[in-house]
């Protein structure tokens, strides 16, 4: 078995055996970029030598003796849409695309501080909108099983990278799936944590009260490890919770008695692929087959989880968005070509005495902002502000945006009614496997409804994991999802890791020659 | 001059900057003054990524003040993000407070010394934290149209709190920001410097008119752009004038129009409309999602009613009664803050004479610190040291015709009121020594005494010169007194 093809647990391992370096597994990664990634475009920035210094470091203090952090040495893929001090973070958008920040955000600092080595930063839908990677003002991502197909999104780079042992854990970030429906398209596993569990400081904002990093990786075990590294009270996050991070690496490996899993009839209606359905019970039965009691259950307000989603993360962007203007930094529109042209008309307003016109003529400035923005923001970002604008407006919040949060409500109420009968609810992660590249660029509802199954989590602010559980007959990956209650990532993990112990579909790897 | 034929109706909005060492949302100073953009983060300059998180001590004067406002507090408050844009507000909201604020339904009473306005109650209808935006400073210099923006002030912590409409002059409209500015320096919550911007007065005034026997509103307008409590009162009297000159013309009455903003132009003395652009929009308001809410306990509660301190008003009624002041005098005290009274306090209590006291603050110790610009802490003149100049004086030991030139020393040399004394040759003059001093004048000057038994006290009047020639310290005062007891003790 070669380095890349390792999962992070066992690199961790061999490190610490003596079996390889932390230079030696940095490097192997880097040759995989460079043999595959121009095909996948996973990346945005890869870090190069910078990796390789940060892992000699690493090295160095092992051979000294010295006490080397959680991560051990491991590259790590961060999505472009948290803050890397010095590095261009551009969220995939023109609005971004040279935008340095001069700060990093905490998870940023958490993996440096346990020691991982920053190795590149990956591909998203523009500021995490959508669900495919399409989105990126930087070339779409491919699926490494079928380079045809989208990788999913908002985090495709970030499940793509491990799916092409391009990286052996990323960073992604999950709104309403984005870190669940890569993953289970790219047969990755991936986690949403519960939301607070770890600082959004530093994250770019899309919709502030969904949006939750969470680590990507083959095993539920590689999870588990960066999972610690990042999780935890953050003073600079009101939002972000003051709970105890148990130490997941030490009993993930832990198999949980008497498990109870719930299973939604909902998830399983007209909507879900036949294909899906199959590999989803047969994941099932594998917990049956381990003495877990399988009961059905429901969560009757899912089927207004999209309609709140769409209302709810919107507004919220179209807000986080307006701090991109132009004014302070990232793009602005030609300022010389603008006033040029904004003369000539108001030269020929004046001309032709309309006063009316000259009036209704708007002022540098707001050009400057409209100018700036219409350029800056791609079309599936500027269809999002406009719904959020448009539903927080004077006379339509109260039908829109309130109603939204009383959804929000009763989702959540559903899910804690349903943790009172069982420890997790199971079910498919996406109605159906990856879809081809360009096949729903025309049509944003049916992407929008990739999201059924994913977005309650985020609506309920409840833990969720993907785990990759078969492939279809065409070969391509299919996820199961598992929820938890709040806080509740230490057993969730557990439960993840029973499943893969039974199975090794996260051992799958696509071949790209 | 007749009354108007109308009534103004004056509400205020005043926003106060919080004397916090820090911002409302992040932990960069708010320090005044210091050079552009030197105080700034990647939270209050709204870099992509950065979370606010509540500075507890801003919200903790807001809630003394609101207490003293005689507000209630809400155990539940919320941010909401107010969203407009512009190039001061890097976030393109502001996080302010919307439909829960932090206090609600208070007052704040006010009168006028003067019996101008009856005494009332000004209601408060809320008072609320938002954080300030930057400042614009549009440069011309040659001839370049730049735009420069200081982001040092984005996120200073600001209270707005918005009077109901319950002013009924320009007067009372002074009075009640002169009380607002008084209550937040005596909670020590604000340095209220309106030249700094840390206290900013925005006003709505229509009228009240009666035709035909019913109340008949003009539409409600908005004056921005008044840097001092005078250019308050100015605008408010010129803008009732205005809003009767365009209601004879127009009949406009509320409803009519939208609601429209005016600016202040404190040279021309005109409110002059803004760019209808710059008025009213939706600002979408919602909850700020990277804030949590904010619930307030009893113990929070508790801690800011012990802060409070005692307050204007209940220390004027207080002077009233235990120093027996006038109510104009009690009220000159009080507005002089804190410090003012503390020194009152002492004076009296040193000279067991607290109208004298009271008297000489007013006449000689604020107008000395007027002409200085010094502050009554670093006054020459101890309070303790005043208060014993005048006891002197009531005792004699000081002749009242030289008082001021004591306190005047003591003030220039700092010292004590011996060494003063000294300093100008004062010893006191008991009465053994006077009397023995005016029997000699009297017995040299028979004439001044024949005089005064034909009825012409004044006649005294030239034995003063005399006995100072011979005694310096003497009061002349006591001189003339004595004079004439003595010569009507010897006529019967």
């Amino acid at each position: 078995m070669t380095l890349i093809q390792m999962t992070a647990t066992e690199l961790k391992a061999a490190i610490e055996q003596g079996q390889t370096s932390c230079v030696e597994i940095t490097r192997a990664y880097l040759d995989e970029i460079g043999r595959v990634d121009a095909r996948v475009n996973a990346y945005l920035w890869k870090g190069g030598q910078s990796a390789l210094d940060a892992a000699q470091a690493v090295d160095e203090r092992r051979t000294r003796g010295q006490d080397v952090g959680l991560l051990a040495g491991l590259p790590v893929a961060i999505k472009d849409l948290l803050c890397t001090r010095g590095l261009r973070t551009t969220c995939a958008s023109r609005m971004l695309a040279e935008f340095v920040p001069p700060y990093d955000a905490t998870v940023v600092q958490r993996i440096a501080q346990a020691d991982g080595v920053l190795l590149g930063k990956t591909n998203l839908d523009e500021f995490a909108m959508g669900g495919s990677t399409e989105n990126s003002a930087f070339g779409v991502t491919r699926n490494p099983w079928d380079l045809d197909r989208v990788a999913g999104g908002s985090s495709g780079g970030a499940a793509a990278c491990v799916a092409a042992s391009t990286a052996p854990l990323s960073i992604g970030t999950d709104t309403g799936g984005s870190i669940r429906q890569p993953a289970a398209f790219c047969g990755v596993s991936g986690l949403k944590p519960t939301y607070g569990r770890v600082s959004r400081y530093g994250l770019v904002a899309f919709a502030s009260s969904l949006d939750q990093i969470g680590p990507l990786g083959w095993s539920v075990a590689d999870l588990a490890l960066l999972l610690e590294a990042i999780a935890g009270h953050d003073a600079a996050d009101a939002t972000s919770a003051d709970v105890p991070v148990p130490a997941y690496t030490r009993t993930v490996n832990e198999s949980l008695k008497g498990l109870k899993l719930g299973v939604p009839r909902e998830h399983f209606d007209d909507g879900l692929d036949p294909a899906v359905a199959k590999l989803v019970q047969a994941a099932i039965d594998v917990y049956r087959q381990q003495g877990a009691e399988i009961r059905e259950i429901s969560l009757p307000h899912s089927r207004y989880a999209i309609a709140a989603y769409y209302i709810i993360a919107p507004s919220e962007a179209s807000s986080n968005l307006a701090r991109y203007d132009g004014a302070h930094y990232g793009y602005r529109t030609d300022e010389v070509k603008m006033m040029e042209e904004w003369e000539s008309e108001r030269k020929a307003l004046e001309k032709a005495g309309d006063d009316a016109g000259l009036n209704a003529l708007d002022s540098p400035l707001v050009r400057m902002y409209r100018r700036s923005r219409a350029e800056g923001f791609g079309a599936e970002v500027k269809r999002r502000i406009m719904l959020g604008t448009y539903a927080l407006s004077a006379g339509y919040y109260d039908a829109y945006y309130l109603k939204a949060l009383k959804v929000r409500r009763l989702i959540r109420d559903d899910y804690d009614r349903a943790f009172q009968e069982v420890d997790f609810i199971v079910g498919p992660v996406t109605p159906s496997p990856a879809f081809a590249v360009g096949a729903m660029i025309d049509d944003p509802l049916s992407l929008y409804l990739q999201d059924l199954f994913t977005v309650s989590a985020n609506l309920a602010g409840i833990a969720s994991l993907a785990i990759p559980c078969g492939l279809t007959e065409q070969g391509l990956p299919v996820g199961l999802q598992l929820q938890a209650p709040p806080f509740q990532e230490e057993r969730l993990l557990r439960a993840g890791h029973m499943y893969q112990v039974e199975t090794d579909w996260h051992r799958q790897r696509p071949q790209l020659p | 001059m007749s009354a108007p034929p109308y009534q103004i109706i004056i509400g205020l909005e005043v926003h106060v900057q919080l004397a916090t060492q820090t911002k409302l949302f992040c932990r960069c100073s708010t320090q005044f003054g210091a050079p552009p953009n030197t105080q700034t983060c990647p939270v209050c300059t709204g870099l992509p990524g950065a979370l606010p998180v509540m500075n507890r001590h801003a919200y903790e004067l807001a809630l003394v003040t609101a207490r003293a406002l005689n507000c209630e507090i809400p155990r539940y408050t919320k941010w909401d993000r107010k969203q407009y844009y512009y190039p001061d507000l890097p976030k393109g909201y502001q996080i302010s407070q919307y439909d829960l604020p932090m206090s609600q339904h208070g007052y704040l009473e006010i009168s006028d010394p003067q019996d101008r306005f009856e005494p009332k109650r000004v209601r408060v209808l809320r008072a609320h934290l938002e954080e300030d935006a930057g400042k614009s400073m549009h440069d011309e210099v040659a001839g370049r149209a730049d735009s420069r923006i200081d982001l040092n002030r984005t996120g200073t912590p600001l209270l707005e709190i918005v009077s109901e409409p319950d002013m009924r002059s320009p007067l009372e409209a002074k009075a009640y920001l002169t009380e607002l500015k008084l209550l937040l320096t005596y909670l020590g919550v604000s340095d209220c410097n309106m030249q700094e911007g840390s206290l900013r007065v925005d006003a709505n005034v229509n009228l009240w008119l009666d035709v035909d026997g019913e109340r008949v509103a003009t539409p409600i307008v908005e004056i921005k752009n008044m840097n001092s409590f005078r250019a308050v009162e100015r605008a408010l009297t010129y803008e009732a004038e205005r809003q009767f000159d365009v209601w004879e013309e127009t009949g406009q009455r509320l409803g009519d129009v939208p609601k429209q903003t005016r600016g202040w132009d404190d040279n021309a003395c005109v409110t002059k409309a803004q760019r209808s652009k710059e008025e009213s929009s939706d600002y979408r308001y919602f909850p700020d999602p990277d804030l949590v809410p904010v619930m307030v306990t009893d113990d929070q509660l508790a801690v800011a009613e012990s802060q409070l301190g005692e307050l204007p008003a209940a220390l004027r009624s207080r002077l009233q009664r235990e120093y027996e002041v006038s109510a104009y005098d009690a009220d000159v005290l009080v507005n002089q803050g804190r410090a003012v009274v503390d020194y009152f306090v002492e004076a009296a209590r040193v000279s067991r004479d607290p109208k004298k006291a009271s008297n000489w603050i007013q006449r000689d110790v604020l107008r000395a610190l007027n002409e200085s610009g010094t502050n009554i802490e670093d006054f020459g003149v101890c309070a303790r040291n005043l208060g014993e100049l005048i006891e002197q004086i009531n005792d004699g030991q000081i002749p009242g015709s030289r008082g001021v030139e004591v306190f005047h020393q003591m003030r220039e040399a700092r010292s004590t009121l011996a060494e003063a004394m000294e300093t100008l040759g004062i010893t006191g003059v008991d009465s053994g020594e006077l009397i023995a001093l005016c029997q000699e004048l009297l017995a040299k000057n028979p004439r001044v005494v024949s005089d005064v038994l034909n009825g012409k006290e004044a006649a005294v009047g030239s034995l003063i010169g005399q006995a100072k020639k011979s005694n310096p310290n003497v009061d002349p005062a006591l001189v003339r007194q004595t004079c004439l007891d003595l010569i009507r003790q010897q006529s019967t």
